[in-house]
């Protein structure tokens, strides 16, 4: 026979559970300089894309359970297409299309017995960095307008911190990527000393003077190049002072079968150079359902 | 689902389904309403007008031809409602993507909305699948589009596209062309659609050399359209008082670009002061037969 169970009492469990999921990720940051809006996170997969164009100046960031947030990626890109089909192109806005995320996780999180396991966030360049605009959209529904940078999923707290201190908008591309990447080493998952490289990394950026669409995947030849002058000078200012705390970062094969973000997750144990042959997750366990 | 809606009519389930890659079919299962009236059968059957389409506007001559890496295209800026010019200086050659231009001739309204239906769907495709459609894939799809307006077309809103684009894989510009009824074509070289197209073409025929620079393509396409205005008289030629001129586009490796105003209106310059001196254009040389 059925239990009573307070609704009360269904929200937290629901809540504390995906909390607990996005808080094992590893850390993605979102953040405005002056070439645009920039975008990184560690990433194993070339295929399982994190950033994603919704829109003209558009971009979609997300961590978490890759289906889920690929089907909310998916559902943006066609509530967008078909508003500037509808109206106009300029009629799309980040705005509107956090608001509809947000309704959308919202109705999610209240009608269905597992919630999202997802943290979004909703990014669109303007014409000089005061224009940006930043919207994070959390498992709830819950939506918040950022300024200048967001962390999205694992220790953000941490991770933040980092950037609190050393952000200014007016940074320059490579100064942001230096900033994010001391930001995302101080993650305290134990491998924070050895900086990520670039098959490691996705990076993308709204290009703020880029004309159509902005949105841009930064890899290869010149994702190394960025590293590379972002590296150079980074070595004179070691993250250090985030040291990893162990205790808060189950880095590889936590929960169940790493289905929250298990590519990442386990990426960063590959990079440790822990247990070779199991860390490697395959692009379905991320995907799988 | 319940409780969530956006907009009412907007079921938020339909936009997390796992559903096509296709905006338009999209559209037809969620919102058929934005789709033009001809997609839905029989809706234009009880307009009323079998067989005598009303005066709208219609798009004239649209031509293209294939440059050195890559391929231009240009077209006249009048539209024409019967008898009447409606507008002299619509705008009939877009942009779909980075890699290919359409041109639109026939009833306007319908064309307009069938090519910016074309450039969502190519988007679209791009942005859920992480790849371009190959320009074959392109094409095709075009056809679709245009098939489904065969209702409309065989009521008489006739409305067909021409497509150029660059293809990554070979590297060379290629030209599409369609009928009413779905049919695709691919063109070798040069082609031309509406109304003026014939005399466009009969100059392209004199003047278009294989392996020609964009430059050289653009001359020559200029001049199909002055040939194409001075004998048909729905095409537009440059009209100097206004400053109205061809649009022009090419399409290379470098993407989509459409010549200025100032640009197109410089080489329209020229053609017409040589005109002046040779009303039928550059006479072509002519080798009799040693005797």
């Amino acid at each position: 026979m059925p239990f009573y169970v307070s609704p009360e009492q269904v929200m937290k469990d629901k809540g504390d559970y995906a909390r607990k999921r996005i808080a094992q990720i590893r850390s993605g940051v979102v953040m405005t300089c002056d070439a645009g809006i920039l975008c990184v996170a560690p990433n194993l997969y070339r295929a399982l894309r994190k950033f994603s164009e919704l829109y003209d100046r558009i971009a979609f960031a997300a961590v978490g359970r890759y289906n889920e947030f690929e089907s909310l990626r998916k559902a943006g890109v066609r509530y967008a297409d078909m508003t500037g089909f509808q109206y106009d192109r300029r009629d799309v806005t980040a705005r509107g299309l956090a608001d509809w995320y947000a309704q959308l996780l919202g109705a999610l999180f209240t009608d269905s017995p597992k919630p999202y396991e997802v943290e979004l966030v909703v990014a669109e360049v303007g014409a000089s960095p005061d224009l940006d605009e930043i919207y994070r959209i959390i498992f709830d529904g819950s939506v918040a307008e950022e300024h200048g940078f967001v962390v999205m999923g694992g220790p953000a707290d941490k991770v933040a911190s980092v950037l609190k201190e050393r952000y200014s908008p007016t940074m320059s591309l490579t100064e942001a990527m230096r900033l994010a990447m001391a930001a995302l080493a101080g993650q305290g998952d134990g491998s924070g000393t050895e900086p990520l490289t670039s098959t490691q990394l996705e990076v993308a950026l709204l290009e703020r003077a880029r004309p159509h669409r902005a949105f841009r995947r930064i890899t290869g030849a010149r994702l190394e190049a960025l590293l590379a002058d972002a590296g150079g000078a980074a070595a004179a200012v070691p993250a250090d002072g985030t040291e990893p705390a162990a205790g808060t970062e189950p880095a590889a094969g936590t929960g169940a079968g790493g289905a929250t973000d298990s590519s990442s997750a386990n990426g960063s144990g590959s990079a440790n150079g822990s247990g070779g042959g199991t860390d490697s997750g395959t692009p379905g366990d991320a995907a799988g359902s | 689902m319940s409780g969530f809606e956006p907009e009412s009519r907007w079921q938020a389930s339909a936009f997390l389904a796992a559903g096509p890659s296709s905006f338009a079919d999209f559209l037809t299962t969620t919102a058929p309403h934005l789709l033009p009236p001809s997609r839905h059968a029989g809706d234009l059957a009880h307009a009323g007008h079998a067989g005598s389409p009303p005066d709208i506007p219609h798009g004239t001559t649209i031509i293209a031809a294939v440059c050195d890496g890559g391929v231009v295209m240009a077209g006249d800026r009048r539209a024409t409602s019967g008898n009447m010019i409606s507008q002299r200086d619509i705008e009939k050659v877009f942009r779909c993507d980075e890699f290919t231009a359409a041109g639109i001739a026939g009833a306007a309204g319908i064309a307009i909305d069938m090519v910016r239906l074309f450039g969502v769907e190519l988007e679209h495709y791009e942005k859920l699948e992480g790849r371009m459609l190959s320009l074959e894939g392109k094409a095709n799809r075009l056809a679709g589009l245009v098939r489904a307006n065969l209702g409309a077309a065989m009521q008489g809103l006739i409305a067909v596209p021409l497509l150029a684009g660059y293809d990554e894989e070979t590297s060379k510009g290629r030209i599409f062309s369609f009928d009413p009824t779905g049919g695709k074509y691919e063109e070798q070289g040069f082609f031309s659609i509406g109304s003026g197209s014939v005399f466009a073409r009969g100059s392209l025929k004199k003047l278009y050399r294989d392996g020609m620079s964009a430059q050289d393509v653009i001359m020559v396409l200029m001049e199909g359209l002055y040939d194409a205005a001075d004998d048909d008289s729905a095409t537009g030629g440059p009209d100097m008082a206004r400053r109205i001129f061809p649009i022009v586009a090419t399409v290379t490796a470098d993407g989509f670009e459409r010549l200025t105003d100032d640009d197109a209106g410089r080489y329209a310059a020229a053609v017409v002061s040589e005109r002046m001196r040779h009303p039928d254009g550059p006479p072509a040389p002519l080798r009799p037969p040693a005797s």
